[in-house]
């Protein structure tokens, strides 16, 4: 049997062309590929008391990786479609490429006094990071089922073992197990949803998928797949009723993982929704717009509601989260609409970055405070202003952006998702503008009763010490807090990323 | 819709200046009290003095059309632009909201409310003067709700560090009331956008094309700009945010939340929602108008059962706006003028309410109206200051307050573009009921605070009385010498001496008092700055309408 398999090889070999491999588009990869081995190989070598130089390095593979995604950006010509359309580099996978990378650096900044004080394995911290960045940086250019599910997997599988990081606090381990089961779980749906899909359609790449789904000879089975794929990725950006795993898991993991969380591994999921809708789905808006539309609407009022009543600062940011991205998913609800589909793409990409800005400057600013608290309660952070005024003001800037108050970087995320959705005029697309008003205020409810805790109440303890972060935090506070200033008053410099036309093959609906 | 383009720098510097000064005060340690506030006392001075120069800048001939105006890109994407324009409707308010500023700075220099912390609450004050200045210069909807909007987080921090017991649940309400009426607002304007083909956020361009969207959809969204002024005026229904904000909020901060943050609503009406949904305004009139006299009504039967002095002054806010919210529901020239007249007012008056109810608060330590009594024995001019704040209040003739009610009331006559007559004529008549009632609320608060003998809790503790049982030497010469040098100390024993007006209270106060002379004296001052600019709206109001 397997003699016979083997003979058959030959017969097929003149039909097997060796690709063509535009190393420059695959540059990023690549860096990071060898980035990862470099750490690895470091580590084994250097002394205990040096294993701090790791994290610097792994902070120099990202934005070495980064630049390769500048170059293209500059060159950016044409877009550079590798192994049959399978693999490709457009401008709208070099932004989020770029989001991946950057957030990745900002994580590392974030990480590195919290694995030193605590005790934890470094070297391998690290190299679980760049493998997990490696999937995400795939996942931009993925435009194959398989590719989408190998990045997917890259990501996750180092993501379990990041969230039960301390592996002596119970609670991480609980963080990293619920996380692991559920994710596994999500997986084994979103397989099964794309097996129906290649049987229904017959391929895997998406613009054929794509080519072949239709409204009008929709059946059943294809329903099924379709609605199967978008579960896969809901439970990756918890969305409700998928989210059950966020707030264990955000709390339970060390902080700046429960960051690189909330950010880039959601961010993930929502790209790979975002590919899927555009160029695989774009024919079957009757299947996907209700089911978003439903996910959104609760995702944004279940999050928003559970976030009111949390004492746990962490808790209440994976809460807030959830509900954010329910805003994030809002325009997608609409993305089949002619009018709305090119703001929809904008929407999604515009709040994936300047959510990821915000958010990691309010995770910053927790594990800056809670290093001299020692403490993850809200009230902890009592009296805040009083005896770290710059900590404070930085903290009011992050939480009032994700509030969405102008003038910081939330509300253009905000306002531009409700752009996108009444751009497509629909009674529905209203009616869901309406639910989002509502939820922005419940959301700013609790971010202005944390600001309320940080200026109005008294320190808890009476223990006034200013609080002296070290200066990677300090470091990834000013870089965060800059760029939500920046991008409130000047929102222009994110609005031009994310055009429909960016995105090869994106099928007009 | 012509614009002049002259100076066209003048607005930004005016709108900007004070985040300038915000900047060089974030290098200066927290311990320099007295130099951060005179850094934010001269930025808010200089700032003044742009608006001054631009007063005299400005073409009082072509006061229907925007000057130094500016239309430059801002966000592309959105097509939203950096666009900024004065005229006659804008002008006295954006001026009101640099002099109240600046004089409520100086007020702050040796009366800062309890919590301390000068640096943080003079920034915050320079932050609100920006987010103020900008929406009433704003000639584009993004932009306008980007100013709109920067005054929520100062405000909300004033309430809830520096304020009263219930700071911290006022703060929020009044933060939650405003946000939930943006959010509707900002739906609203979206929607605006794309009803006129999604060409532009720019002011002119809704007005132009704001005209052709269909009737129905007018109405929906006028009811979504409404629920985001509504609640800032605050017009009834929305209101109850306001009795506690200004309660609790330090007397710095009801002053500006009197005299300009709830202008920016009715501004909205006037600026935004009249004239670009004017079939919308037509069908919403008198929903607005039944609101603004319930308005008034409650208000001044609210201010009836209050006992605590500061919280009828915030009750009769809503009753005075009630009347500005009539005179524009009215949707005729002599209504708007009449209401825009009576922002202004509203903003000199009931801000020198606050700031005497503040100074009140300081000597005695309460604002309870039973505990109060014989001002007038203890404080002689601090007595007569509010007199004749109460007086201009209740619309006395000959002070700036008459001006803002009596044309409003007398506007529900006959009001514009078919609106039921005998609807309006009969809110008329309650309308006026209300006057009655505000010189009732007003003059019994009178009565009781400042007639009489001073009540035995503090009998004997003020400068008046001492001069008067030393033999009454030198009254003018102690109370200028006192006024010199009373606080430093006055924290140390406050219940000894009861002061009357200080030096730096004076300063703060007289502009006030004048300008309520002034402008009730002669209201032509202002209504001719107005009324071109409103005879055009209304006169664009009633071609579209005539089609």
């Amino acid at each position: 049997m397997i003699a016979a398999l083997l003979s058959a090889f030959p017969a097929q070999a003149p039909d097997w062309v060796s690709p063509t491999i535009d190393w420059h588009a695959l540059a990023p990869e690549l860096i990071l590929v060898v980035g990862i081995n470099v750490v690895l190989l470091i580590d084994l070598m250097l002394e205990d008391s040096k294993k701090w130089a790791i994290a610097t390095l792994t902070g120099f593979i990202c934005l070495a990786a980064f630049i390769p995604v500048v170059t293209l950006a500059v060159i950016g010509d044409d877009t550079r479609s590798m192994f049959d359309g399978r693999y490709v580099v457009d401008n709208y996978a070099l932004i989020l490429k770029a989001l991946f990378l950057l957030t990745a650096y900002v994580v590392i900044l974030m990480s590195q006094n919290e694995l030193e004080e605590g005790g934890y394995y470094q070297g391998e911290f690290y190299v679980l990071l760049l493998c997990s960045v490696l999937g995400m940086v795939m996942m931009a250019s993925a435009r194959d089922l398989v590719s989408i599910f190998v990045a997917l997997e890259l990501l996750s599988i180092p993501a379990y073992m990041m969230a039960a990081w301390r592996k002596r606090d119970v609670k991480s381990n609980e963080a990293g197990i619920k996380y692991y089961l559920l994710g596994v779980f999500a997986s084994a749906v979103l397989l099964y949803g794309m097996s129906l899909l290649y049987g229904a359609t017959g391929s895997t790449l998406l613009t054929e998928i794509g080519a072949t789904l239709n409204d009008d000879t929709l059946t059943a089975l294809e329903v099924v797949a379709v609605v199967f794929v978008l579960c896969g990725f809901a439970f990756k950006i918890s969305a409700v009723p998928f989210h059950s795993w966020a707030p264990d898991t955000y709390e339970g993991a060390p902080t700046p993982v429960t960051a690189f969380f909330s950010v880039a591994s959601k961010a993930a999921g929502f790209v790979a929704i975002m590919t899927l809708v555009f160029i695989a789905f774009p024919g079957v808006t009757d299947v996907y717009e209700p089911l978003l539309w439903v996910l959104s609407a609760l995702t944004m009022t279940v999050g928003n509601v559970l976030a009111l009543r949390q004492t746990n600062i962490v808790r209440m940011l994976a809460y807030s989260s959830v509900s954010q991205g329910g805003f994030i998913l809002m325009p997608l609800a609409f993305a089949g609409q002619p009018s709305s589909s090119a703001s929809a793409m904008n929407a999604v990409i515009v709040y994936l970055l300047v959510y990821a800005v915000m958010n990691l400057g309010a995770f910053s600013i927790v594990i800056a405070v809670s290093r001299k608290t020692r403490s993850g309660e809200i009230s902890s952070f009592g009296g805040l202003f009083s005896y770290a005024p710059g900590l404070a003001c930085a903290m009011t800037i992050f939480f009032a952006s994700l509030a969405g108050i102008p003038p910081l970087a939330g509300w253009f995320a905000k306002f531009n998702a409700f752009k996108a959705v009444l751009d497509s005029g629909t009674t529905a697309a209203y009616v869901l503008a309406g639910i989002a008003a509502v939820n922005t205020v419940i959301a700013a409810a609790y971010y202005m009763r944390v600001l309320r805790v940080v200026w109005m109440d008294p320190v808890p303890d009476g223990d006034m010490t200013p609080i002296k972060p070290p200066p990677s935090i300090v470091a990834a506070i000013v870089l965060t807090a800059i760029g939500t200033i920046v991008l409130g008053v000047l929102p222009n410099l994110v609005a031009r990323f994310g055009n429909l036309q960016d995105l090869t093959g994106a099928l007009s609906p | 819709m012509q614009t002049l383009t002259d100076q066209n720098w003048l607005l930004s510097v005016g709108v900007f200046l004070p985040l300038l000064g915000v900047l060089v005060m974030l290098f200066i340690p927290r311990g320099e009290e007295a130099l951060v506030k005179t850094v934010g006392i001269v930025t808010a001075g200089v700032t003044l003095a742009v608006g001054i120069y631009t007063l005299f800048a400005f073409n009082y001939g072509e006061s229907q059309n925007l000057q130094f105006f500016v239309d430059a890109e801002w966000i592309p994407v959105i097509k939203a632009g950096y666009t900024v324009g004065l005229d006659g409707i804008s002008l006295p308010l954006y001026f009101l909201s640099m002099a109240v500023t600046f004089l409520v700075m100086i007020y702050s220099w040796d009366n800062m409310p309890e919590a301390g912390n000068p640096k943080a609450f003079f920034i915050l004050m320079l932050v609100l003067q920006t987010g103020m200045a900008g929406t009433f210069v704003a000639q584009d909807l993004i932009l306008f709700f980007v100013f709109f909007e920067l005054v929520l987080l100062p405000m909300y921090f004033m309430i809830g560090v520096w304020g009263g017991e219930q700071r911290q649940y006022a703060s929020l309400k009044f933060f939650l009331y405003t946000m939930f009426g943006s959010a509707f607002m900002l739906v609203a304007f979206l929607a605006l956008f794309f009803q006129t083909g999604a060409e532009s956020f720019g002011f002119q361009h809704l007005i132009e094309a704001g005209a052709g969207i269909d009737k129905d959809v007018q109405v929906w969204i006028f009811a979504g700009m409404f629920l985001g002024f509504a609640v800032k005026v605050p017009m009834f229904p929305f209101h109850t945010w306001l009795p506690d904000a200004h309660t609790q909020a330090p007397t710095q901060g009801s002053v500006i939340l009197a005299a300009i943050l709830l202008k920016l609503g009715t501004y909205g009406f006037v600026r935004i929602a009249l004239p670009m949904l004017p079939e919308g305004a037509v069908e919403w009139a008198p929903v607005i108008a039944i609101l603004a006299v319930i308005g008034i009504i409650y208000g001044a039967l609210g201010c009836l059962a209050q006992t605590d002095m500061k919280r009828l002054i915030a009750f009769s806010s809503v009753a005075h706006m009630g009347f500005v919210m009539l005179g524009i529901s009215t949707l005729t020239t002599f209504g708007i003028n009449a209401a825009l007249f009576g922002m202004v007012a509203h903003g000199l008056i009931t801000g020198m309410l606050f700031f005497v109810a503040g100074s009140i608060k300081h000597r005695y330590h309460t604002l309870e109206i039973k505990r109060l009594s014989g001002m007038l024995i203890q404080m002689p001019r601090m007595g007569w200051i509010l007199g004749f704040a109460a007086m201009a209040s209740l619309g006395l003739p000959g002070l700036a307050g008459f001006w803002g009610e009596f044309p409003a009331i007398l506007s529900a006559y006959s009001p514009g573009f078919g609106l039921s007559e005998p609807l309006y004529r009969t809110l008329m008549v309650i309308a006026a009921v209300g006057t009655v009632l505000a010189a009732g609320y007003l003059l019994w608060l009178y009565q009781r605070t400042a007639f009489g003998e001073p009540s035995e809790e503090f009998a004997g503790m003020s400068d008046a009385e001492h001069n008067a049982a030393g033999g009454g030497h030198g009254h003018v010469a102690h109370s200028l010498s006192s006024a010199a040098n009373d606080h430093p100390d006055a924290h140390a024993d406050a219940h000894d001496e009861i002061h009357d007006v200080g030096l730096t209270e004076w300063i703060a106060w007289s502009p006030f008092l004048i300008a309520i002379v002034v402008f009730g004296v002669y209201p032509q001052l202002m209504f001719k700055i107005f009324d071109p600019a409103v005879t055009q709206m209304i006169d664009r109001m009633t071609v579209t309408l005539g089609k």
